[in-house]
């Protein structure tokens, strides 16, 4: 009898897992369910090259919506999983059908976090994390209108930059005293800040949002210094929580995202689980973490897949991620804490320069800046936690390959 | 029907159909031939790195230096062949094209 896998959630995991079993030769059923109304897609260029109208819808698709038939695979969009009846290895989806599992993988990724404050439901008040969210702000968003984004984090500056450029009025209230705070070092933190000012943007920092005000439109942001900021519309960009009712619910471990070992096997032997729910050992920080990157999709959609056919790999990658603002490339490897020494290579004035982060000696970390020499030679640096000559990391002719 | 051979990592060779408007990048990647393409083709991960078989890098355009910074890292870099393939867009000239999927890293 042919086994089936079914796959819940057609996002960046879901892509991948399916790409890593057609390229080894799977020769089972395949099932994809997914609630949005598209074919898996990339979520980068949403607050980037698709927001900015400079790169094509059909361009997000990592497949051509015809591979699926094509493949034989069970794709099944705008449906969603309801419910996973592990005795019986079945599903129940929204539309009131079963369907039988052998073995499955959870990509149910992770969705905004809604703020909870007076006037949260008027009109004009977006969020985004899919392609419905950014046909919905393209829409609205026009020269002159007046942009209120609440959180500074890359996603929001990332539509700061963009809706600057298309000449909209942007301001952006920051609870934290700097911007990409959760990312960035401080240095990266002041050099981001200077060029969003530089470009007209109004950032306020250490500034809450305690309501949205309008009649049945949102025309009004009022913060916790008691300002009143006018708005013709609001993005909230405060974070995401995983998606893991459905794991919970069937009694798998969920501790901030679904518990999974290093081949991305949950605490059942038949469901596996990758991507942005996943609550993953890290073998870099010796302890248990969440990501929510591209990079991490992949090198777990992967694993989960060779884990299901039974050739079960470790992935181990360095945890990498990168953001796109105005003309600046940011990249970033490894994850660094507070307290790490940053050592700073080049001159952020040239608008081209790096900045390492120390633990202990070690090279833990990279944020780089239009420097992209410096990249993945600072992945393998973090990946051996090499202990490098300060003087010379912080010379930027030096190759980081020299060190 | 104008075409890209490629050779992947595996050593088996296989006709693609090439599409103009589409990256080279794009093009494996629809054809499941083992390119990461992590960042999905802004040149910010070098995970669709291949090499150009023969005379074709001639006809391609040049590398920008961005694409330069990140190829010249890899271990597995060729000054002659190596290439981002998603910074390569195909075009009726690229008929015949051959390449082949570098290891990944
Ligand atoms: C605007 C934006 C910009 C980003 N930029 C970057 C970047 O520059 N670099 C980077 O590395 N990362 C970036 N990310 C993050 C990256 O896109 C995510 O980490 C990645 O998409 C995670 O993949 P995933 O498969 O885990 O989840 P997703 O891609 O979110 O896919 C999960 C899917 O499952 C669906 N689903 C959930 N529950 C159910 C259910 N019960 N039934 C059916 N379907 C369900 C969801 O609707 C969704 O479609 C960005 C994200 C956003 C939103
Ligand atoms: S896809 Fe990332 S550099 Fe080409």
């Amino acid at each position: 009898m042919t086994r089936t896998i079914v796959i819940v959630g057609a996002g960046q995991a879901a892509a991948q897992a399916i790409q890593t079993l057609q390229a080894n030769e799977f020769d089972g059923k395949i099932a994809l369910i997914g609630d949005e109304a598209y074919v898996p897609y990339e979520r980068p260029p949403l607050s980037k090259g698709l927001l900015a109208g400079e790169i094509e819808l059909e361009k997000l698709f990592f497949k051509k919506p015809a591979y699926f038939a094509e493949k034989g695979i069970d794709l099944r969009l705008k449906t969603s999983v309801t419910r996973i009846e592990r005795a019986a290895k079945r599903l129940k989806l929204d539309d009131g059908s079963t369907l039988a599992y052998d073995q499955l993988l959870l990509a149910t990724g992770a969705r905004v976090r809604r703020i909870s404050i007076p006037g949260a439901d008027l009109s004009g008040v977006h969020y985004l994390r899919g392609i419905d969210d950014v046909l919905g702000i393209r829409a609205e968003l026009a020269p002159g209108k007046r942009l209120v984004l609440v959180g500074a984090g890359y996603i929001g500056l990332e539509v700061a930059a963009v809706a600057n450029k298309l000449g909209t009025q942007v301001t952006v209230l920051e609870m934290m005293d700097r911007v990409m705070a959760r990312v960035v070092a401080p240095a990266v933190s002041a050099f981001y800040d200077q060029v969003h000012r530089a470009a007209g943007v109004d950032i306020r920092l250490q500034t809450g949002v305690v309501a949205f005000e309008g009649d049945g439109r949102v025309t009004a942001v009022v913060t916790d210094k008691g300002d009143r900021v006018a708005a013709d519309m609001v993005i909230v960009g405060i974070g995401v929580v995983p998606n893991v009712e459905l794991a919970k619910d069937a009694g798998l471990a969920v501790d901030n995202g679904i518990v999974v070992d290093d081949c991305c096997r949950t605490s059942d032997p038949d469901i596996f689980a990758a991507g942005d729910v996943t609550n993953h050992p890290s073998a870099l920080m010796g302890r248990n973490i969440r990501l929510e990157s591209v990079q991490n999709a992949v090198s777990q959609g992967r694993a989960a897949a060779l884990a299901m056919l039974g050739k079960p790999e470790p992935y181990n990658e360095v945890p990498w991620f990168w953001s796109d603002q105005y003309d600046l490339k940011l990249q970033i490897a490894g994850l660094s804490e507070p307290t790490d020494e940053a050592i700073v290579r080049g001159d952020p004035a040239t608008r081209k320069f790096s900045v390492a982060y120390l633990r202990d000696g070690v090279f833990v970390a990279i944020n780089t800046i239009n420097m992209l020499k410096d990249f993945l030679p600072a992945k393998k640096l973090i990946a051996e936690k090499r202990v490098v000559d300060k003087t010379k990391l912080a010379d930027p002719n030096v190759s980081l390959k020299e060190l | 029907m104008s075409k890209i051979i490629v050779t992947t990592q595996k050593g088996k060779t296989r006709e693609l159909k090439g599409e103009s408007g589409s990256s080279l990048m794009e093009i494996l990647r629809d054809a499941d031939m083992g390119v990461a393409a992590i960042c999905g083709g802004v040149c910010s991960c070098a995970t669709c790195h291949v090499y150009i078989n023969g005379e074709w890098g001639k006809k391609l355009p040049p590398r920008s230096e961005e694409e330069t910074d990140l190829l010249k890292e890899l271990e597995s870099y060729d000054p002659s062949a190596s290439r981002l393939s998603c910074q390569i867009e195909f075009t009726e000239e690229l008929d015949g094209l051959a390449l082949t999927v570098a290891p990944e890293e």
